[in-house]
């Protein structure tokens, strides 16, 4: 009873889900950026651990994705997007980013660290926020977040190329940065 | 095995590693790493709580589904994971002020945490309003090379520079 291969499909796939939080849950913390400090030496632009780690993983996870996409192994999960929302939606966010000094992935980071500021005023104002949002949102649906619709676009898609015309030159891009970053000691 | 009880590891090895597990999801799960959808769930199941069932008939609840899936128990993982981490190298410890809010704005936990909690209502609001977070837009989505994610993330750095050189400046 109750053990249909649906729900056993269920659990495995929450039991996963689990594992790869608690992987990233661990390389964040290894990686100090579970630190209010860290986070905002970041945007202070006085730490560059943030955007190394995201530089890295970007392009570690590009070449691998487009590679096993290239093989039919996976296909991309890309979000529609539109200038109303990336462009305010990024801003608005950015504002949160530097005055709570977490992210959502970061805070629930920084609540394993210890840190009581994330999980007492941060959890809860990120709740309230995305409450308001889930009120204002029949409204916002229908004017400011359709305008500059461009959905499920990626560059080689805008650019009509073939996908490693735009990952080759993207990945020397960042690791030339990462270079670059790292010969001036920041 | 002694790398295990470091207290912070290369930034670069840490990229690594995290690009390596967006591998495994996309062939595992199927599913990128994101966090943030995971809080306005968990809002609105606080939500319907107080005010029961017909909170899942607001049209942004039944997009998204008010239940516990394979993003909510990767957040609860991210808590789990972290703890472990700062555990095994002796960085845990509760503090409620950090050193470098505390050096400009002094060690009222009262003050820091209301700060935090007005920072947690724009970073939850524009997270939903750009339909993506660091995870899922920053790391994520640009890594896909995804449009969305690229303008989102530069957005976020932007305001965030901004705003961090009017607090801090």
């Amino acid at each position: 009873m109750g053990n249909t291969p649906g729900k056993a499909k269920g659990r495995s796939e929450l039991l996963w889900g689990l594992a790869f939080g608690v992987v990233f849950g661990f390389l964040l913390q290894k990686g100090g950026v579970t630190k209010y400090d860290v986070i905002v030496g970041q945007l202070l632009l006085t730490d560059h651990t943030v955007i190394k780690i995201i530089l890295t993983a970007v392009v570690t996870g590009m070449l691998g994705i487009y590679a096993m996409k290239s093989l039919g192994w996976v296909e991309l999960q890309v979000k529609s997007g539109s200038a109303g929302m990336n462009i305010i939606g990024g801003l608005i966010f950015g504002v949160g980013f530097a005055v709570l000094g977490y992210c959502p992935g970061t805070i629930a980071g920084a609540i394993g660290n210890g840190y009581l500021d994330a999980l007492i005023g941060g959890v809860a104002g990120i709740l309230i926020g995305a409450g308001i949002f889930a009120a204002l949102y029949p409204r916002l649906i229908r004017g400011i977040l359709q305008k500059g619709y461009f959905g499920d676009l990626t560059l080689p898609g805008l650019f009509k190329v073939n996908d490693w015309v735009v990952v080759v030159p993207v990945a020397l891009i960042i690791v030339a940065a990462l270079y670059w970053l790292e010969s001036t000691g920041l | 095995m002694g790398f295990m009880t470091d207290v912070s590891w290369s930034p670069y090895a840490v990229g690594i590693g995290i690009g390596v597990l967006s591998w495994l999801s996309f062939l595992i799960s199927k599913k990128p790493i994101a966090c943030s959808t995971t809080f306005a769930k968990a809002s609105g199941m606080l939500e319907r709580l107080f005010r029961g069932q017909q909170v899942e008939q607001k049209a942004y609840y039944a997009k998204i589904k008010l239940k516990v899936d394979w993003q909510f128990m990767l957040v609860l993982g991210v808590i789990l994971g972290s703890l472990i981490a700062a555990l095994l190298s002796g960085d845990f410890g509760l503090q409620w002020v950090p050193p470098l809010w505390a050096a400009t704005y002094g060690e009222s936990a009262l003050l820091r945490v209301a700060v935090a909690l007005v920072g947690g209502v724009f970073l939850g609001f524009g997270a939903r309003w750009a339909d993506g977070c660091t995870s899922g837009h920053g790391i994520s989505g640009t890594l896909q090379l995804a449009v969305s994610s690229w303008i989102s993330a530069i957005c976020f750095f932007v305001g965030g520079i901004l705003t961090a050189a009017i607090l801090f400046g």
